[in-house]
């Protein structure tokens, strides 16, 4: 999995033969990573495009026995090559051959919806302007004869100039034939346009060609894309050009989308017979109810309820067994290896690094199978369709919806998930608030909070205040979210309202294969890009609280043994039992405490304090403040350490527990109060602590400008919010 | 309305024998929900104008409104066979006729 693209495939032979590369394109939901997952199986390697979060998929197609395999690459889906957001750009590039990392393709491989035939082809009438040898895999012919759609694949194929052939990826049919006309169109004459404009059109193309445009298709491009030719003769030829035509009607770009679609027409009118509708019956009856005044959104809410109680419930076992299976390995190496500051980086600094971001792989997964699942079943665009008003109202757009769903569990795959938003400004607006969905790192703080402080306490008797408490959390970071984004998008991202033209496909019973390989390929790149970042950060901060060394009393040898013994609890935060603290003698608690203290994060807590003061926290939770900008959930950890009762102490640790009622300023009042602990649940969910999320926004936008703004103003909106929570409260009384 | 040139044969046909009935033409989110019609013309420019087209909402394309979303917009609209949703805003570009079937 870890080797790179760009590294020869393992198939070199074939004396001199180049590789060939083929390309899939087609518009979503055609059917082409079915297809792709038929063709390659298991030899795929998915990475990302460079800059973007676009995911590349690569593998190796066996064309014909003996000869090598071909490089095919899944695309993703695009409507047209004039494209619209930057999955469709990247999709553009890599067809017309203007992405580096892959060369042009020999072979497109146009993948059309048999049952959708008319605005399938409209990309397939581009692709044969573009130019590059074509096949036609014509996809779902199962779905189309069930609904008694007869396509002359034979009349289509003459008809297009290019050959069609009819594929079904999970039976397998169609796939041997295909390889066979890859293999013919390889190096083969490219079809030529065959539609027709008005006359007077025509005319201008024609002008255009003999003033030096390359071809037919060349003249055509000039006339009527965006750019303009760098030639200046050719420029001006074609600005007349443009101005003679908009001159008499000022909708003359429209023409030849006009003009591809009466083609289309005509082709389809010869090659299709039988059933003109052919969306599926089922799909009218789901959709009556899924999108129903009434029952759609409570379904909506049903879903994103199943969806969370997953993420939230069953997925905490195998967390906690990840969690233990890291503890025992940092113990492990900890007894084979000298104890010493080399053993203290590998088991406090990298193995607790990686286990903090492995901890969350299982949520990850799950979320990434039910989002998965619902894109793949096409219930996705109807929710988008049921909250795009609820969503414009803050100047969002109904797929933004999915992002922030994401968000919910954890901002990383949340983020990624933006790509699919076409207007920049929309995305940038969703990638800003996307962090304040309270994701799965704020929870121990919660679990800590709410247990220290307000276990069995009841609201008019009955309610519980941890769960009020907890619900306002998420609400908070809601609102908030809603606030901002009306103000960014008022302010230095307004822009008009979105468009929204969004597909509502057919329901399918999901491909299980598709779903398991996206799960795999997006869970494998969050471990991958979140493992480097964390632990750089974890190394970092083991080094923080470990240098400057305080100076050690010369101790006893039985002590410096009981010091060492505990040092071996070590590890990551996690849910296990509380740390035996009679285990500790007196010596090393203080040991590890005044070196804290010393220690460079000990001084940054001492520093800060003044600067939060005001909002409740002492120099201690200074530290773990520090701390969790790494990641949020390491102020468990931290304040396990500050207090003396053992690292491995978990959010629900009877002894953290205690021992933070128990923490006492140096006046002896008790540091933590609830208020001040509401103080600190606020301040978790608004501030941006989390540096993954910062190193996916830097990838996502491309600059260091947006993810450090990110955290500023994140930071201000936490600290003023935490700052009238606690200075509020004292007013009303409450501290 | 440069209906004359870009319109097919049959949208001309149809405008004209809707002449003394019905108002030639109405935007489609004006459209009743089940009412089937013919585009007439995408009167938009720009992005989004282009996207509708390129989606096969052209003059002449078959369109039905089939329901707007719970909030009354965006608007589910049949067009070629598929389905669409699009605002409202964006649907009040595209100008249709009714038509017989
Ligand atoms: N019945 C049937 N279903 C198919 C066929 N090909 C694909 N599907 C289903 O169609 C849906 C979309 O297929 P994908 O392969 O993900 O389509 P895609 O073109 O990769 O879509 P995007 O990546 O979103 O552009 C899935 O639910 C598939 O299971 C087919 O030949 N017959
Ligand atoms: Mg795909």
């Amino acid at each position: 999995m870890s080797t790179t693209l760009e590294s020869p495939p393992q198939v070199s032979a074939g004396a001199g033969a180049r590789q060939l590369v083929v390309a899939l394109a087609g518009n979503p939901n055609a059917g082409k990573t079915s297809l792709f997952n038929a063709l390659t199986g298991l030899r795929q390697k998915v990475a990302n495009y460079p800059g973007v979060t676009v995911e590349r998929k690569e593998g190796l197609w066996a064309l014909e026995a003996e000869q090598a395999p071909a490089r095919l690459v899944d695309l993703p889906g695009l409507y047209s090559l004039d494209a619209a957001s930057i999955d469709e750009e990247i999709a553009r590039d890599i067809i017309t051959g203007r992405m580096a990392e892959v060369p042009a393709p020999d072979v497109v491989v146009a993948v059309v919806d048999a049952t959708n035939l008319e605005r399938n082809l409209y990309l397939v009438t581009q692709l044969i302007e573009a130019g590059s040898p074509l096949v036609v895999a014509l996809s779902m012919v199962d779905l189309a004869e069930r609904s008694k759609l007869e396509i002359d694949a034979e009349q289509l194929s003459t008809s297009l100039g290019v050959p069609v052939v009819p594929v079904t990826a999970k039976s397998r049919r169609g796939l041997e034939e295909l390889a066979r006309a890859v293999l013919e169109a390889v190096g083969s004459q490219p079809p030529c346009a065959l539609w027709r404009l008005s006359p007077k059109a025509e005319a201008e193309v024609r002008r255009l060609y003999a003033a030096g445009a390359a071809s037919r298709e060349g003249a055509l491009r000039d006339l009527y894309s965006d750019e303009l030719p760098e030639e200046a003769e050719l420029r001006e030829a074609v600005e007349s050009a443009r101005a003679r035509l908009s001159s008499s009607d000022p909708q003359w770009w429209q023409e030849p989308l006009t003009a591809r679609y009466r083609w289309i027409e005509g082709v389809t009118a010869g090659a299709v017979r039988g059933a003109k509708d052919t969306r599926p019956n089922s799909t009218e009856r789901i959709d009556r109810f899924v999108t129903h005044r009434f029952f759609g959104p409570v379904l909506l809410l049903l879903v994103m309820t199943v969806v969370f109680q997953a993420i939230f419930s069953w997925a905490t076992l195998p967390m906690d067994l990840i969690d233990r299976a890291f503890g025992a390995l940092g113990e492990v190496v900890r007894t084979q290896m000298p104890a010493g500051l080399l053993t203290d980086l590998v088991v406090d600094g990298v193995i607790a690094g990686v286990g903090g971001v492995l901890v969350f792989l299982p949520q990850i997964l799950l979320l990434f199978f039910f989002i998965a699942l619902l894109e793949d079943s096409g219930y996705m665009s109807r929710a988008a369709f049921l909250v795009d008003r609820l969503m414009r109202g803050v100047g969002l757009h109904g797929k933004a919806f999915m992002p922030l769903l994401s968000s919910f569990a954890c901002a990383i795959p949340g983020i990624m998930a933006t790509r699919t938003i076409e207007n920049p400004k929309d995305r940038l607006a969703t990638i800003l608030i996307a962090p304040f969905m309270s994701c799965s790192a704020r929870l121990p703080v919660y679990t800590l909070m709410i247990a220290a402080f307000f276990t069995d306490v009841r609201l008019l008797g009955f309610i519980p205040v941890g769960v009020v408490l907890m619900l306002s959390m998420y609400l908070l970071g809601i609102v908030v979210a809603i606030v901002v984004a009306w103000i960014l998008k008022h302010t230095i991202l307004k822009a008009p309202p979105p468009p929204l033209v969004l597909e509502l496909p057919p329901y399918r019973v999901p491909n299980f294969l598709n779903v398991l390989h996206t799960m795999k390929n997006r869970s494998w790149m969050f471990v991958k890009r979140a493992g480097t970042v964390i632990l750089t950060i974890s190394i970092l901060l083991w080094a923080l609280m470990t240098f400057p060394r305080s100076v050690v009393k010369p101790v006893p040898d039985a002590q410096e043994g009981a010091a060492v013994q505990a040092m071996r609890e070590t590890g990551v935060e996690g849910k296990g039992e509380p740390a035996p603290s009679t285990a500790k003698g007196e010596g090393d608690t203080s040991d590890e405490s005044l070196q804290l203290e010393q220690s460079y994060a000990g001084r940054l807590g001492q520093v800060i304090e003044p600067a939060i003061a005001p909002l409740g926290f002492d120099w201690k939770m200074g530290i773990g403040l520090v701390s969790s900008f790494a990641a949020r959930e390491t102020i468990v950890s931290t304040l396990s350490i500050v207090y003396n009762v053992g690292k491995d102490a978990g959010a629900d640790s009877p002894s953290l527990i205690e021992a933070v009622r128990n923490a006492k300023r140096p006046d002896g009042s008790p540091a933590w109060t609830p208020l001040v602990a509401v103080s600190m649940m606020v301040f978790f969910v608004l501030a941006c602590q989390c540096m993954s999320t910062v190193a996916v926004v830097r990838r996502e936008t491309n600059s260091w400008r947006w993810p450090l703004f990110m955290v500023a103003y994140m930071l201000v909106v936490a600290y003023v919010a935490s700052f009238v929570t606690y200075q509020g409260g004292k007013l009303l009384g409450l501290g | 309305m440069s209906l004359a040139y870009a319109a097919p044969g049959h949208v001309a046909e149809l405008l004209k024998r809707a002449e003394g009935r019905t108002p030639a033409a109405v935007s489609l989110d004006a459209l009743a929900a089940g009412t089937h019609a013919r585009v007439a013309a995408v009167r938009g420019s720009g992005a989004v104008a282009r996207r509708l087209m390129e989606m096969g909402v052209v003059p002449g394309a078959p369109v039905r409104v089939i329901k707007a979303a719970p909030l009354g917009d965006p608007l589910e609209v049949r067009v070629r066979n598929y389905h669409l949703a699009l605002r409202r805003s964006e649907a009040q570009t595209v100008s249709v006729v009714m038509s017989d079937e």
